[in-house]
């Protein structure tokens, strides 16, 4: 037998080996990254989880602060002033944002629809603080004061633009001879978006508005330019208070929205910085409640438009 | 007979019905109403930052923004310069980049060519719970547990070696803070929070291209990893660098968890293992506080500079993503 052939067939299964070899370990160097990514991920829930969980209590959850340098004490203003300002965002954002995405979805090549699209992206990728900035500048400002109104105000643009997204592509997924079928009955243009379109597209919908409301809960550098925080605010007796002065609900809700709020990152960013162990601690069971809320409402979203897109095709 | 109710077309109550009955008139008004809202406050962002900041740009005007090595912000003197806050901001995103790219690269590759479908979705949730995680807590985290642990001995193993390099040293003379507090930690904790990001866009960019462009390479004899190397890769590189701009949009802004982790000083070192400021933390850390017209509006150009910034970004990484999505379809057809 020639050796030259021998050589060459000895050379060809060098390089398939290495060839081989270069695969094998590029393959399993991209599955360690995934691995590695997802370290910080476990690293972060499960510490938060065992430092929060030592220091929560049922008084963190129903008492107000206590001053500083004391033990004891809780976070319900923070607690109450989350709840107020993802409320005002949500009620503010969601009208505006639906009825964009109807056109967004119905009108895509319009000229107003092409700036319309472009601007919802644009405004996705502006800076929290940046928003946080303007809203200062448009009401805080004007206003003369610190106020949760500018805080759901703020909150409200940055949820706007994921609102309109999710629902447009929501609104787009829902199949065309369905609008037909509605427009060849004789239904109108609004009765077969509202009546039609919508409900097929609600459970898309509803994910939006909740993965929107998640991010906007977990939200702090806007607030710090709008809502400035207020250790001293307590809705309970705001409510009462009116209640017994005969005020009328709209009163009452104006003195709410009216004063400097505090909110849950507000004040993990806030009690961090300080120097007392017990803020220390109770820093992280804000952590705590904060992951807990913003990861339940993120995981029950997506749980669920996983299980109902299943149900409809199957 | 019953009596039917007639309705006459001129009533009051037939009237204000009219509009409902043929409401598409008023819904498209409301439609191009609420869109035109979204544009409205788009251009009333860029207009408010702009007018608000009239005093300040006319004061310090282009030497704002230039490079200097003495740099100003002296709140009682009333100068400013956001060179060390603009530089910060720089450093930090950029070099997140630089450890966020293979990572996320990594990932999407395996989530999209590697993994069993079933567990591809509850992989890629997980990457992107990464980004559910509020900020702050991922700055409560840095301070306690991460900038001791992970970034002093990165940060004095970095100074020991790359440090005394001649001309890359500069980069990295330590030495780093005992607590870690610095440029390093923020670019690190950046680093975490934009994977997600990342990885997700590069995820579904390898999922966009077409099945024949893997099958013609494999054909030819390629190993997998070469498929990926020299065909996948190449093919959607520009949608790729739209997912890197993406993340580094998310970087320049990201303010809570960098300004915990950073150190906010100014200092006059370049070094990637010294405390700093970066735009975002800035305005964090001094808004608030700012008394005097013009720091406000100091700060004010900051997060003009900050929104122009990320606008131009977003333009860039929206067109090459859709350059990709455009060709894709086609291609797949033929």
């Amino acid at each position: 037998m020639s050796t030259f052939t021998e050589l060459i067939d000895r050379n060809r299964m060098a390089r398939l080996r290495q060839r081989k070899g270069t695969n094998a370990a590029m393959l399993s160097l991209t599955g360690l990254l995934t691995a590695l990514a997802l370290v910080p991920l476990f690293w972060i829930i499960g510490y938060v989880i065992i430092r929060g969980g030592r220091s929560i209590n049922l008084d963190f959850f129903i008492h107000l602060p206590r001053p500083m340098g004391m033990t004891g004490g809780g976070v319900l203003h923070a607690i109450e002033g989350t709840l107020v300002v993802t409320l005002l965002a949500a009620v503010f954002a969601i009208p505006p944002g639906v009825l964009a995405a109807f056109y967004a979805a119905r009108f895509p090549n319009t000229p107003l629809g092409v700036i319309l699209r472009f601007s919802t992206d644009v405004l996705s990728g502006v800076p929290s603080i940046v928003i946080g900035l303007f809203t200062y500048a448009l009401m805080v400002k004007p206003m003369g004061h610190y106020s949760g109104l500018a805080g759901g105000v703020a909150l409200a643009f940055l949820m706007l633009p994921t609102i309109i997204r999710t629902t447009e592509e929501m609104l787009k997924l829902v199949p065309s001879t369905l609008r037909e079928a509605s427009l060849g009955l004789g239904a109108p243009e609004w009765k077969t978006s509202l009546r039609v379109l919508f409900p097929a597209a609600a459970n898309g919908i509803i994910t939006g508005f909740l993965l929107a409301l998640a991010r906007a809960a977990g939200e702090t550098a806007p607030l710090l330019l709008t809502t400035l925080g207020n250790e001293r605010f307590d809705l309970g007796q705001i409510i009462t208070g009116g209640i017994q002065a005969h005020q009328s609900v709209f009163q009452i809700i104006g003195r709410i929205v009216n004063q400097p709020l505090d909110s849950l990152p507000l004040t993990l960013w806030k009690y961090a910085q300080q120097p007392y162990p017990e803020r220390i601690d109770q820093s992280w069971a804000v952590a705590l409640v904060l992951m807990i809320l913003v990861l339940l409402i993120n995981i029950s979203a997506r749980v669920w438009i996983q299980v109902r897109t299943r149900r409809m095709k199957g | 007979m019953q009596n039917r109710k007639v309705i006459s077309p001129n009533s009051l109550r037939s009237r204000l019905l009219r509009p409902l009955r043929h409401g598409d008139r008023p819904w498209q008004g409301m439609i191009m109403l609420g869109s035109a809202l979204v544009i409205v406050l788009m251009a009333a962002i860029g207009w408010m930052l702009w007018t608000r900041s009239g005093d300040a740009r006319i004061a310090f005007g282009w030497s704002f923004l230039l490079p200097t090595t003495n740099p100003n912000w002296d709140p009682v003197k009333n100068n400013f310069q956001a060179w060390p806050f603009i530089y910060g901001t720089l450093l930090t995103s950029l070099f997140a980049i630089g450890f966020a790219l293979p990572i996320s690269l990594g990932i999407a590759i395996f989530l999209a060519e590697l993994c069993p479908p079933w567990l591809r979705t509850p992989l890629s949730w997980l990457v992107e719970l990464l980004a559910a995680i509020p900020s702050v807590v991922y700055g409560l985290w840095g301070i306690f547990i991460f900038l001791p642990l992970v970034v002093t001995p990165v940060g004095n193993f970095l100074a020991n070696t790359l440090g005394q390099v001649p001309v890359v040293g500069a980069l990295f003379t330590g030495p780093i803070p005992a607590s870690g507090v610095s440029r390093l930690a923020a670019s690190l904790i950046l680093t975490i929070m934009i994977i997600p990001t990342i990885a997700a866009v590069t995820r579904d960019v390898f999922l966009a291209i077409p099945n024949s462009q893997r099958e013609a390479s494999q054909a030819l004899g390629a190993t997998k990893w070469e498929t990926i190397w020299q065909v996948l890769l190449p093919y959607g590189l520009s949608g790729i660098l739209g997912a890197v701009i993406l993340g580094l949009g998310r970087a320049l802004g990201e303010t809570m968890a960098v300004t915990m982790v950073i150190g906010n000083s100014i200092e006059s070192s370049s070094s990637l293992l010294r405390p700093g400021y970066t735009m975002a933390s800035l305005i964090a850390n001094e808004f608030a506080e700012a008394v005097s017209n013009l720091h406000t509006e100091a700060l004010i150009e900051i997060g003009l500079i900050l929104f122009v910034t990320t606008l131009l970004l977003n333009i860039l990484a929206r067109f090459l993503v859709w350059r990709v999505a455009r060709r894709t379809p086609q291609e797949a057809r033929a």
